[in-house]
């Protein structure tokens, strides 16, 4: 051993694991699927490989303060789907909406007998925050979930990054990874394996630089493993142009939801405008889809009437109390931040910006293409909450009932087909992945993944719409991305590690390089703007139905990228843009 | 900065396989100093600022300090973790200070 690593690959330690289902990334989706596999099928082994440790891992680290998919009294699955398909610009997979909307107060109340504390009214119905959303007293869940997961008795591999799935005649028998502190390398096999790894961060250049570019809103440490291992597969995958962006606070990017609807803020510019009730009336005013709620005030800054602000100056004492606890709840350094510099909301308005673009299929759509199931295209392989692709507006809620359809169909699954045949090709990958994944702890030399993710986030930024560009592009923009990011990836056999931790963070950036080549191709072939803000196309300014009416899918195929058109379906009746 | 440890108040969880920090870092930060068996951060800028440390060390050593470009010396921000709930000593950089009680579970 050299410094804590292997001097050769003799000396790594292999552990090799069977089990009935495999779950990858204990969050959300991940820890819900655990125990309703369990559930439903005691007698299965079920495993989470989880890079953190579950207890507080993802999203879900630091809490939250609201249910943001719920369907309140006097609402159906099916105004759900009719409310999500206009937030999505008319282009979405209802048949996934909605058989996530069918099981969303299942999932919610189920949680909630585990100990969720849910806020109530006097008659002890949920308080609503908007059409959609209930509030929680939240700071809890994670440990909540988790601590439900293991009490079913699945087995949980804490500190594991999974790097690559295991493929045997066209079927998905497990995955391999590594110890992030251990260094031992993991093969586990497995009858069926759900995937559920959070989307993807640190893709663009983020908002803040240098000691504060952590101080993201998506959990930087989700960095699109989920995402990679399927690209590296050839699974499917759906709408990586339509990027996630989100509209924050300013400096720390804390959640606006919580001032918006909880609190009644509004958006005004500069000059004291509700620029989006008079610019943007006709698209919903305040209510308009998401995406123009972050292109509005984006337009503003850029033709000079920035800053931006939601106006809390309205709130009483006792309501700028509760607004405290709110986010206490779920982003305790906004409170800090307001409290060091000496800033009040009721003196001053909020400053808000929009952030780095994320792929995060929970809020936007990109992720693996998947069927009502969540079965993937990949045999035995399933995916749940911000790893797959085609329903936005999934949240904590939805991820959860992803998370629980997917261990459902994953165990008819394994019950029907049971294990297959051990094959030499097992043995074979083995040998190269294990080659793949320590090669940067052998190199004296090289780049360090500080670097080369610089790199990544400036080449993304300025070429494929990053926040210094107002988020937009252009197809000369996007084939020079394309071109730096094909050379990158030739680039990543230098990287270099000097412990294990350094190792993940090598992984961490050469699959976000990975995803970057499918984001590019994605938003080089959508030749509208469906999107605006998330994708907006300058040299296709324009929604077009007639001809972008359908999802860009791709796929590789021997190494190389193929795009693919699926149909859209309607399935909820109505006008597609009204919600 | 991020998180600062008090070498003083903290025991490097004594007794336990691992430290509550150590072991609760989402982005496994958190580190044991072979010398003084205490924990310290590998990389402050690789912090997300979460504070599911502080709020997971039971002698209450540790502190989130916000990165000097984002926020001015000096607030605090404080939780005690009780049985289903916890309380928020909010001290801002006048001194002021605000106290506030949160559920956790029910
Ligand atoms: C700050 C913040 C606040 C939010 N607030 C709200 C709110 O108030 N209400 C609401 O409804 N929604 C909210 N959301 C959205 C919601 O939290 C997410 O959509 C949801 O938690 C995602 O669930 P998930 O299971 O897909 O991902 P996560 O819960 O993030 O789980 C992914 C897991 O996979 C692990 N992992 C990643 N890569 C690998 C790998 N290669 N190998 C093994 N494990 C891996 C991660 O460590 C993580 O534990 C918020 C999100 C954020 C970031």
């Amino acid at each position: 051993m050299r410094g804590g690593v292997f001097a050769d690959m003799s000396e790594i330690k292999i552990e090799k694991l069977e089990t009935d289902l495999l779950i990858i990334g204990g969050g959300t989706a991940g820890c819900l699927a655990a125990v309703r596999a369990k559930r439903e099928a005691a007698e299965l082994d079920v495993v989470i490989a989880e890079k953190a440790h579950i207890e507080r891992s993802g999203c879900l680290a630091a809490g939250m303060n609201a249910i943001n998919a719920y369907i309140n009294p006097g609402e159906t699955p099916e105004s759900f789907v009719s409310y999500v398909r206009a937030d999505a610009m008319g282009l979405l997979r209802e048949d996934l909406v909605l058989s996530m909307a069918k099981r969303l107060n299942e999932v919610v109340q189920e949680v909630e007998s585990w100990g969720l504390p849910i806020e109530k009214d006097e008659r002890g119905n949920y308080l609503s925050r908007g059409r959609w959303n209930i509030k929680i007293s939240g700071e809890s869940l994670k440990p909540i979930i988790a601590g439900r997961a293991i009490d079913s008795g699945a087995r949980v591999l804490n500190r594991v990054m999974i790097t690559k799935l295991l493929l045997e005649e066209g079927r998905v028998t497990g995955a391999m990874g590594f110890g992030v502190r251990s260094g031992i390398f993991y093969l586990i096999k497995a009858k069926a394996v759900i995937v559920a790894t959070g989307g993807a961060a640190g893709i663009y250049r983020p908002n803040n630089s240098g000691s504060s570019h952590h101080k993201m809103w998506y959990s930087p440490f989700n960095t699109g493993g989920g995402y990679a291992i399927g690209i590296r597969a050839g699974a499917e995958m759906t709408s990586f142009e339509m990027r996630f962006i989100a509209l924050r606070t300013k400096d720390v990017i804390a959640p606006t939801g919580t001032l918006a609807l909880g609190f009644g803020a509004k958006q005004v510019n500069s000059l004291g405008e509700r620029f989006m009730a008079t610019r943007y009336s006709h698209l919903g005013a305040e209510g308009a889809p998401t995406p123009l709620r972050v292109f509005g005030p984006t337009q503003e800054v850029k033709e000079g009437r920035g800053p931006i602000f939601l106006d809390t100056t309205h709130l009483k004492e006792e309501e700028l109390r509760e607004l405290k606890k709110s986010y206490l709840n779920m982003y305790p350094e906004l409170i800090l931040s307001w409290a060091a510099n000496g800033f009040d909301p009721r003196e001053r308005p909020i400053e808000i910006q929009g952030t780095e673009p994320y792929l995060v299929g929970g809020h936007t759509q990109s992720g693996y293409w998947i069927s009502e199931k969540r079965e993937t295209t990949l045999e035995g392989l399933y995916a749940a909450g911000d790893v797959a692709g085609g329903a936005p507006y999934k949240f904590v809620s939805g991820c959860w009932a992803e998370g629980v359809i997917a261990a459902e169909n994953a165990v008819d699954y394994i019950r029907e087909t049971g294990s297959t045949e051990e094959s030499a090709e097992s043995n074979d990958c083995l040998f190269t992945e294990m080659l793949r994944v320590y090669a940067p702890l052998h190199r004296d030399d090289g780049v360090s993944p500080p670097e080369m993710e610089e790199r990544l986030q400036k080449v993304m930024d300025e070429y494929a719409g990053g926040v210094s560009r107002y988020y937009e592009m252009n197809e000369h923009e996007l084939l020079l991305a394309l071109n730096q990011i094909k050379h990158l990836q030739t680039q990543t056999r230098h990287l270099r590690a000097e412990d294990f931790h350094r190792l993940m963070n090598c992984h961490e950036v050469i699959d976000r390089i990975d995803i970057a080549e499918v984001l590019l191709n994605h938003l080089l072939y959508r030749k509208e703007t469906r999107w605006p803000a998330y994708q907006s196309r300058v040299d296709y300014p324009y929604c077009n139905d007639r001809d972008w009416l359908k999802f860009v899918n791709s796929k590789r195929v021997n190494d190389r990228l193929e795009i693919l058109e699926r149909p859209y379906r309607q399935v909820v009746g109505g006008d597609r843009y009204v919600p | 900065m991020s998180v600062k440890i008090d070498p003083l108040l903290c025991n490097g969880c004594q007794g336990q396989d691992e430290a509550n920090c150590v072991k609760l870092c989402p982005g496994d930060l958190l580190m044991i100093d072979q010398e003084t068996g205490k924990p310290h951060i590998r990389n402050e800028a690789d912090c997300w600022d979460c504070m599911v440390c502080v709020k997971g060390c039971p002698l209450e050593a540790i502190e989130t300090v916000l990165p000097y470009q984002l926020a001015s010396y000096k607030a605090t921000l404080k939780p005690r973790v009780l049985d289903g709930k916890i309380i928020w000593h909010l001290r801002d950089a006048r001194g002021n200070e605000e106290t506030y009680e949160l559920k956790t579970s029910s």
